[in-house]
């Protein structure tokens, strides 16, 4: 395992590192199966760094997801977050350090339904005890952020899929984490939206939050900072690249589609005239 | 969390169902709805019942003539006059456990002022009388020792006779004085009494009034000097000892008459305040079994709230996962989800408490039964219905908080 982190060697100092994962191993037994989601994974990354994590299904890539997000425990390791030892804290510890430490972004979004913008995006704060007015103020500092100010009484189903994952962007950012965790946060979204969102993540990015993106669409992963390849619990492969910028990427496809679409008129038109000339 | 902020959530997420939370609620808004109402009619029923047995008179014993049997006939009782004034003041002067003892003599006659008759019960008897029966006069003064003393030609009039005769919207202070006739003998009005209402067989207390009992048999019914020809009224000093009264009179009554043992009584007493116990005994258990039946209601109100609640967690398994995600603790789960059914059953509970007394008020105005809600019955069903939002819906609490919060946010 020593192997796979050997890339990143060097460019890390120690008081740098925010998550620091030691040979962890997580076994389940559903019925009579065993089955070994991680053996054995080493995996540090630094403040400020944007990861992807990339794998086919059933490459623990969830699982990991999952232990990094405080959602379940090691079987066997140790998960230090921003220098605490995570895998040892109790249900209720997991539930602060998911609430201050954390924020999550989910493929589906999970805005609650029937709930304003404002309102979801103030949901962790009101488990964090902060106060209603500052609630308020904070959430729609968030909002504004992600380029939704104008949305904020909105609920979900009155938003597009870019503008509900924004929405859960801010909901992650509200509480000023540590790291931004994303589980496949394109994929209930068309390209152009997610690169859309993905410039978004590269913004957070460069404002200094540590990203970490669970993906299996290499065009994803391209606009991370390092991608982590998993492979039957196990890293792979773990490598720095040069991040695609997300900005230029959007600006091509926007102008792809526009290109697309005048051909497209074009093309209806020489139909048209056809049909006409059929017709005359 | 503060609980406030639970509290909300909770409302929220009620507000958000809003047909589906008040149908939830609808269980508990019928069980505790009936509960109030049944007890509420029930109470009211008790205390009406409670009401004409005390314009009867207080812990009363009416004491009659014994029977005649002519030719195999048995006559009723009263029919051979057995009960002497002796008697009377035997009973009054001997029998600790009796306060005050009246004759009650009684004829039907007609009474007649200037403009109307009206025939009604004219009733002879002594001050006592009025003691017995817990009357008062609304206007003018009652028998005196005076009158039945002295045999005076006064009469105190009930108020239907005085609405009959000087119609209803009369002042009864300008009806005291005035001259009415008895079987052609004037009579001197002298008060009125108090109304009184009706009997609990419908009989009309104000229908009636009242002469000295001397002044009876000299003028209205005479005849039968020793003997009362009536009956005896007695109440005893509590009602604790009407038993015992009855007791008491009837040995004092047997040596006085000297019968033998094994004899029949040529007398008898018919204890009213028993009477007015076991009535009283009937409805209390008519209430409780109907508010049993309600409260079953408030059960099958509260399965309901339970079962709502199961169907909410599942639906709302990734809401949950989320919320535990963006960090609620299972507590603040647990507690979401409770206070959830207990805003169900208590603001179920609080609109059943209108819906009962509304209704229980429409059926006291439709048969003219006092309204009666007791304060320690409504505040039994706000606690009664917060235990069983508590109780049902502690399971589905449960429930949600024990869910794991990577299975429930990817459930579908």
């Amino acid at each position: 395992m020593a192997k796979a982190g050997s890339s990143r060697s060097g460019s890390v100092s120690a008081g740098n590192t925010v998550i620091d994962i030691e040979k962890v191993t997580k076994v389940y037994q559903t019925g009579d199966v065993t089955v070994h989601a991680l053996r054995g994974v080493d995996l540090k990354i630094d403040r400020g760094e944007f990861v992807a994590v990339m794998g086919a299904s059933g490459s623990g890539k969830s699982t990991l997801m999952n232990i990094l997000g405080g959602l379940d425990y090691p079987t066997v390791g140790e998960y230090r977050l921003d220098g605490e030892p995570i895998s040892r804290l109790d249900s209720d510890g997991l539930a602060r350090i998911r609430n201050r430490t954390l924020g999550f972004v989910f493929q589906s979004f999970n805005l609650l339904s029937r709930t304003s913008a404002l309102e979801n995006v103030e949901l962790p704060l009101l488990y964090g005890d902060v106060p209603a007015r500052e609630r308020h103020h904070r959430a729609a500092e968030a909002l504004t952020q992600v380029g939704l100010a104008d949305r904020m009484e909105h609920h979900p189903n009155q938003m597009s899929g870019g503008q509900q994952q924004r929405v859960a962007i801010a909901r992650a950012l509200v509480t000023r984490p540590k790291v931004i965790l994303a589980d496949e946060p394109t994929g209930n979204l068309d390209s152009e939206t997610s690169v859309e969102v993905m410039t978004l993540f590269q913004e957070l990015w460069r404002a200094g939050i540590t990203i970490v993106v669970v993906t299996h669409e290499p065009d994803v992963a391209a606009f991370a900072g390092r991608v982590v390849n998993m492979k039957d619990g196990r890293v792979k492969s773990d490598r720095r690249q040069e991040a695609r910028d997300a900005r230029e990427a959007l600006a091509a496809a926007v102008a792809q589609r526009e290109q697309e679409h005048e051909h497209e008129q074009s093309e209806l038109a020489e139909q048209a005239s056809a049909t006409r000339e059929e017709a005359g | 969390m503060t609980s406030l902020q639970t509290v909300r959530i909770a409302g929220r997420a009620l507000m958000r169902n809003k047909l589906r939370s008040f149908l939830t609620a609808l269980g508990i808004i019928i069980g505790v709805g009936a509960v109030i109402a049944t007890v509420a009619i029930g109470d009211g029923a008790k205390s009406m019942v409670e009401q004409s047995f005390a314009a009867m008179g207080s812990n009363l014993l009416i004491i009659m003539s014994g029977t005649t049997t002519s030719g195999g006939a048995h006559g009723g009782f009263g029919s051979q006059p057995t009960l002497s004034w002796d008697d009377m003041a035997a009973i009054q002067r001997e029998v600790t456990s009796v306060k005050y003892t009246a004759p009650q003599l009684r004829t039907s006659a007609q009474i007649i002022n200037e403009e109307q008759n009206w025939t009604t019960s004219v009733t002879g008897t002594t001050p006592e009388y009025f003691l017995i029966r817990t009357w008062t006069s609304a206007a003018g003064s009652l028998i005196s020792t005076a009158d039945v003393d002295g045999a005076t030609k006064t009469v105190v009039l009930g108020q239907t006779v005085v609405d009959k005769l000087y119609g209803p919207s009369v002042d009864p202070n300008s009806v005291v004085g005035q001259s009415v006739r008895i079987k052609n003998v004037p009579f001197q009005v002298i008060g009125v009494l108090e109304r009184k209402g009706q009997s609990a067989s419908g009989q009309d207390y104000d229908d009636g009034v009242f002469i000295p009992s001397s002044t009876f048999q000299a003028k209205v019914q005479g005849g039968l000097k020793q003997y009362l020809s009536g009956v005896i009224l007695a109440n005893a000093t509590s009602n604790d000892t009407t038993a015992r009264a009855e007791r008491q009179i009837t040995s004092l009554l047997r040596e006085r008459h000297h019968l033998r043992k094994g004899s029949d009584d040529d007398f008898s007493i018919r204890n009213l305040s028993e009477l007015a116990n076991a009535q009283q005994e009937g409805t209390r258990t008519l209430t409780t079994l109907l508010a049993s039946i309600a409260a079953v209601s408030l059960l099958v109100g509260g399965v309901g709230i339970m079962n709502i609640m199961l169907v909410s967690v599942t639906e709302r398994t990734r809401e949950i996962g989320l919320r535990m995600a963006v960090g609620a603790r299972r507590s603040d789960i647990l507690y979401q989800f409770l206070v959830e059914s207990l805003t169900l059953s208590v603001a179920g509970g609080i609109i059943g408490i209108a819906t009962g007394i509304a209704t229980a008020e429409e059926l006291a105005s439709k048969f003219a039964w006092p309204l009666l809600v007791r304060p320690q019955v409504i505040i039994i069903a706000v606690v009664f219905s917060g235990l069983v939002g508590v109780g049902f819906g502690l399971y589905p609490a449960r429930k949600a908080s024990r869910l794991d919060p990577i299975e429930a946010l990817r459930f579908e």
